[in-house]
C-alpha cells in the first residue's frame, strides 16, 4: 500500500488555501472556455500556459488540470443544449442528451451527464492510483500494430453494434476516411487531396466538421420540419438536479461498464473520443430499451459521458509515465512540463514525487470542486432552453460561424463548415449516420498512419496483425463485431415468419 | 504603478534610441503574433512562448503578444500564413530548417525566399538511440549488427530531418534501413521503449525522461565536438559523457537543426532590424540561458549573411541527399 502513502501526502499537498483557489478559478475559466465553441480545453490550456511560468510546478499543473476538468464538463453543455459538441469526446452525448433538453428535460440531462461524468473521472484517478506502474508497462506494449488494431476495433464496434444500416455506416466511415486524408501524409510526406487549395495543407479541422454536421445540419432540419417559433417550457427545479443525481445507480451496470471501457480505451492509445462512441455503441446493444436510443435515453448519457471522462483522466497517465500525450490537452501540459523543468518519463514517479502525487491527488479534488460547480450552474443552462426558437437559431448560426472561424483565423474553415452543413442534413434526412463520419475523420488518419507503419515494419506482410496475443486478440475481435451483422441475418432467414423484433435481442447476446 | 514602470522604460528606450538612430527608427504600433509552425507543446511552440514570456518579463517591447499555433502540415500552415502576410511586420513566425527543406520534398504553395530571415536562435542536436538492454556498446557495434538489413529505424515525419540524417548513416554506414515515420520524436521514442524499433535519432530534450528511466541511451552525439558537461542525466553520465560519432567509427561531422525566427515577405529593413536587436536583447537574459539549459538545445545566433551562408549549405545538402534519394520535387 505504499501508493495509499504516496497518496496521502499528495493530498497534503493538494488541500492547501492557495491550490483549493486555483483549483476552483481554473474549474470556472475552464466551464467558460468549454461553453464557448471553438475555444475548446486545448486552447484555453495553451491561453493559460505562460502565466503559469512563474508557478511551482505542482501548483502550475493544478492550475491548468482544473481548467482541463472544468472545459470537458463545459463542453457537455453545449452538446446537450446546442447539439453543438465543443470536443470530438462529446459528439456521442449529443445522440440522447439533445432528444432530452429538446423534450423540455434539459435540467434532467445535464446532471445525468454531469454525475456520470464525475463518476467517471473518479474511477479513471482510482486507477491511476493504484495501477500506475503496471499501466505505464501495458502501454509500452503497443506497437504501430496494436495501435491499428485497437482502431480497428473501434471501427468494427461502430459496423457490429450502431444502430443504423451496416453498409450505410461502411459508407460514412469510408467518406471520413476520405476527409481525413486531407493535408500532409505522415509516411510518404506529401500533399493529398487538397485540390489546389493551398491552405488545405493543414487539414480538415474537427471543430469545422462537427460545427457544420451537427450544429448548422440539425438547424437546417429543426427549421424545415417546424417552422414555428419553439420555446421549450422547461420548470427549473433545483430539486430536478439531485433527483437525477440520485437515479444514477439505477444505472450501474452502465456505470461500470463504461467506466471499465474508457479506462481501457485511455491507457490504449485509443482515447477519449473512441471509448465515448465504443460505450455508446455497446449500451445501445446491450440495454433493454436500446430500441429508444437516440430519442433520449437516460442510459444514452451515462454511457458516452462515463466513458469521456475516465478515458480521459486515465490518459493522463501515459503521458506523465510514458511521455505520450493521449490528447491534444494533454500534448500542451506536456509543452508545460518541459518549460517548468520536468521530464515526463519513467523516471517522474521516481524523482518528482511531491509533483506526481500532488497532481493525483488534486484530481480527486479538483473533480469534486469541478462537479460541484456545475451541478450549480445548470439551472442557469438550462434557463437558456427557453428563448424561442427563432432567437436561438440565429445564435446557433452565429457560435458555428465565429467558432469555426476561430479555430485558425481562416475564412476557408468557415465555408468548409457551412458545406459541412448541408452534408450534415442531407445525412440526416437519407438516415445515413452521423457518428462513424466523425469518428473516421478524428481517427482516420491515426489508423492510416498506423496501418502504413506496421506494413513498412513487416515488410508488407499481414502476418503482422497476428504477430502476438494481443494484437490477435484485438484483430480477431475487430473481425467479430464486423461479421456480427452478417451472422445476425442468418436466424433471420431460417425463420422468416417469426416476429424478429422480439426474437433479435435474445439471439444478439448468446451471439456476442 | 505599472504605469509608472512602463513610462520609465519608453523614457529608458528613447535614451537608448538616440543612441543607435538606425535601430529606432521603427517601433511596433500594434500587439504582434507569434506564429508556431507546430503544435502546442512542441519544440517550436515552446521556444516561441518562451520567448513570449521573456519578452512579456522584461517589457522588451510595450506592445503585447500573441502566440497562435498553425502546425497543420507538418509546418506548412505557419509558412504559408506568412507568405500570405507579406509586408505585414506583425507576424513573426517561429520554425525550423523546415522553411527552406519542405518546399524541396513536398508540393507546399511556399518558400523560405518568401519570407524575411530574421534570425537562427539555438541549435538542436541530434544522437543515435538505441533500446537499454541492447548489446550495442558503440556506433562501431551497432553498424556491424545493422548489416543484416533488417533494422529499423524510427523518425519524426517523413522526408523531414530525421530522415535525412537517417539516409546520411546508410550511406556513410554502408548499411540498409528501414525508415518509420511517426508523427514526432515522444512517439518514436516511446516506440523505442517498447522494442518495436531498433534505433532513432532523437534530440536531447525529446528522449531525455527516458534516458533518465533507463528505457533507452545514446550511443553518439552527431556533432564535431562532445557536448557541454552540464549536470548529469543518469546516475553516473551525463550529455558531456556521449562520445561523437566520428569517434566511433560513423563518419558524420556535424548535423543539426536550427530553430529559426522569420518575419513575411516584403518588410522593410529597418522592421527586420528592430526584430533581429530584440531577439539578441531576449537571448542575453538568464531565462534564455535557463531555457537552453532545460531544453538541452546549444546556444547560438545567426543572422544577416551568416544566417544566408547557412542556409545556402544547409541547402545544398539537403538538396544532394533529396535528389540521391528520388525526393526532389519539380
Amino acid at each position: 500500500m505504499d501508493n495509499l502513502q504516496e497518496l496521502l501526502h499528495g493530498f497534503t499537498i493538494a488541500v492547501t488555501v492557495p491550490h483549493l483557489v486555483l483549483m476552483v478559478v481554473g474549474v470556472l475559466l475552464g466551464i467558460l472556455v468549454g461553453v464557448l465553441p471553438g475555444l475548446g480545453a486545448p486552447n484555453g490550456v495553451s491561453l493559460l500556459l505562460p502565466l503559469t511560468f512563474g508557478m511551482q510546478p505542482v501548483s502550475a499543473i493544478i492550475l491548468l488540470s482544473s481548467m482541463y476538468w472544468g472545459a470537458l464538463f463545459g463542453g457537455s453543455v453545449t452538446s446537450i443544449l446546442f447539439n453543438i459538441p465543443g470536443e470530438p469526446s462529446s459528439v456521442a452525448t449529443t445522440f440522447d442528451g439533445y432528444p432530452m433538453a429538446r423534450d423540455g428535460r434539459p435540467t434532467t440531462a445535464l446532471a445525468t451527464a454531469f454525475g456520470s461524468a464525475a463518476f467517471g473521472a473518479l474511477v479513471g484517478v482510482i486507477l491511476i492510483t493504484f495501477l500506475a506502474s503496471w499501466v505505464a508497462q501495458a502501454a509500452l506494449a503497443f506497437g504501430p500494430a496494436e495501435y491499428f488494431a485497437v482502431y480497428f476495433l473501434a471501427f468494427a464496434s461502430f459496423v457490429g453494434m450502431g444502430g443504423a444500416a451496416p453498409i450505410k455506416t461502411v459508407v460514412a466511415l469510408a467518406l471520413g476516411f476520405a476527409i481525413a486524408a486531407i493535408g500532409i501524409d505522415t509516411v510518404s510526406g506529401s500533399v493529398r487531396l487538397t485540390m489546389g487549395v493551398d491552405e488545405l495543407v493543414k487539414g480538415v479541422s474537427f471543430v469545422v466538421a462537427v460545427m457544420g454536421l451537427f450544429g448548422i445540419g440539425e438547424l437546417l432540419v429543426a427549421v424545415e420540419e417546424e417552422f414555428h417559433a419553439r420555446a421549450v417550457s422547461s420548470k427549473i427545479d433545483w430539486r430536478e438536479v439531485f433527483r437525477a443525481v440520485g437515479r444514477l445507480p439505477r444505472h450501474g451496470v452502465a456505470l461500470l461498464r463504461s467506466a471499465a471501457i474508457g479506462c481501457w480505451m485511455g491507457i490504449t492509445p485509443g482515447g477519449p473520443t473512441a471509448a465515448s462512441f465504443m460505450s455508446y455503441g455497446i449500451a445501445r446493444r446491450f440495454s433493454r430499451r436500446g430500441r429508444h436510443f437516440g430519442t433520449g435515453e437516460v442510459e444514452g448519457i451515462v454511457s458516452p459521458e462515463t466513458a469521456d471522462h475516465a478515458a480521459g483522466t486515465s490518459a493522463l497517465l501515459p503521458m506523465l509515465s510514458l511521455g505520450i500525450p493521449g490528447s491534444a490537452t494533454a500534448a500542451v501540459m506536456m509543452g508545460g512540463l518541459m518549460i517548468w523543468g520536468l521530464n515526463p518519463g519513467p523516471m517522474l514517479f521516481v524523482d518528482q514525487k511531491d509533483f506526481v502525487w500532488g497532481l493525483i491527488a488534486s484530481m480527486y479534488v479538483g473533480n469534486i470542486v469541478a462537479v460541484a460547480l456545475v451541478l450549480l450552474t445548470v439551472p442557469v443552462f438550462a434557463a437558456l432552453m427557453r428563448i424561442p426558437f427563432v432567437v436561438i437559431a440565429p445564435l446557433i448560426v452565429i457560435i458555428c460561424v465565429v467558432g469555426a472561424y476561430s479555430v485558425s483565423n481562416s475564412y476557408l474553415d468557415v465555408v468548409m463548415m457551412l458545406g459541412f452543413g448541408v452534408v450534415g442534413y442531407l445525412f440526416k434526412k437519407l438516415f445515413y449516420p452521423l457518428a462513424p463520419l466523425v469518428l473516421a475523420i478524428v481517427i482516420g488518419d491515426k489508423a492510416e498512419d498506423a496501418f502504413r507503419q506496421s506494413m513498412l515494419i513487416s515488410k508488407g506482410s499481414l502476418g503482422i496483425f497476428f504477430a502476438n496475443k494481443l494484437v490477435t486478440c484485438l484483430i480477431v475481435g475487430g473481425i467479430a463485431l464486423l461479421l456480427l451483422p452478417l451472422l445476425l441475418q442468418l436466424p433471420r432467414l431460417w425463420r422468416k415468419p417469426a416476429s424478429p423484433a422480439t426474437d433479435a435481442p435474445v439471439q444478439e447476446r448468446a451471439i456476442i | 504603478m505599472g504605469r509608472t514602470s512602463t513610462f520609465l522604460l519608453s523614457a529608458a528606450a528613447a535614451v537608448l534610441a538616440g543612441t543607435m538612430p538606425a535601430l529606432a527608427a521603427w517601433q511596433p504600433q500594434k500587439p504582434i503574433e507569434f506564429v508556431a509552425t507546430a503544435g502546442p507543446g512542441g519544440g517550436t511552440d515552446n521556444l516561441a512562448r518562451a520567448v513570449q514570456n521573456i519578452i512579456t518579463k522584461h517589457k522588451l517591447i510595450e506592445q503585447p503578444i500573441v502566440v497562435v499555433n498553425k502546425g497543420g502540415g507538418s509546418g506548412a500552415e505557419g509558412y504559408v500564413y506568412g507568405k500570405a502576410s507579406a509586408g505585414d511586420p506583425y507576424k513573426v513566425i517561429f520554425g525550423t530548417s523546415n522553411a527552406w527543406q519542405q518546399p524541396l520534398v513536398s508540393k507546399v504553395a511556399f518558400n523560405y525566399t518568401d519570407l524575411t530571415p530574421i534570425a537562427a536562435m539555438a541549435q538542436d542536436e541530434f544522437l543515435l538511440w538505441v533500446k537499454q538492454d541492447s548489446p550495442y556498446k558503440t556506433a562501431g557495434d551497432y553498424l556491424k549488427a545493422a548489416a543484416s538489413g533488417e533494422f529499423k529505424m524510427g523518425g519524426a515525419q517523413s522526408k523531414d530531418t530525421d530522415e535525412v540524417l537517417t539516409r546520411m548513416i546508410e550511406k556513410v554506414g554502408k548499411v540498409k534501413l528501414t525508415y518509420i515515420p511517426f508523427k514526432s520524436g515522444a512517439e518514436t521514442a516511446v516506440q523505442l521503449a517498447g522494442g518495436h524499433l531498433d534505433s532513432h535519432v532523437n534530440n536531447p530534450s525529446e528522449s531525455l525522461g527516458q534516458w533518465r528511466g533507463g528505457t533507452q541511451r545514446p550511443l553518439c552525439v552527431f556533432s564535431p565536438k562532445r557536448l557541454p558537461q552540464g549536470p548529469k542525466v543518469t546516475a553516473t553520465e551525463g550529455w558531456g559523457d556521449v562520445p561523437t560519432c566520428v569517434e566511433q567509427g560513423l563518419d558524420i561531422k556535424q548535423y543539426e537543426q536550427p530553430r529559426t525566427v522569420w518575419l513575411p515577405g516584403k518588410v522593410t529593413p529597418e522592421q527586420a532590424a528592430f526584430y533581429v536587436d530584440l531577439m539578441k536583447k531576449v537571448q542575453a537574459t538568464p531565462e534564455w540561458k535557463d531555457y537552453i539549459e532545460k531544453t538541452s538545445q546549444v546556444d547560438t545566433f545567426l543572422t544577416g549573411a551568416e544566417l544566408e551562408k547557412f542556409i545556402k549549405q544547409d541547402l545544398e545538402h539537403i538538396k544532394q541527399v533529396a535528389g540521391e534519394q528520388g525526393w526532389l520535387v519539380k
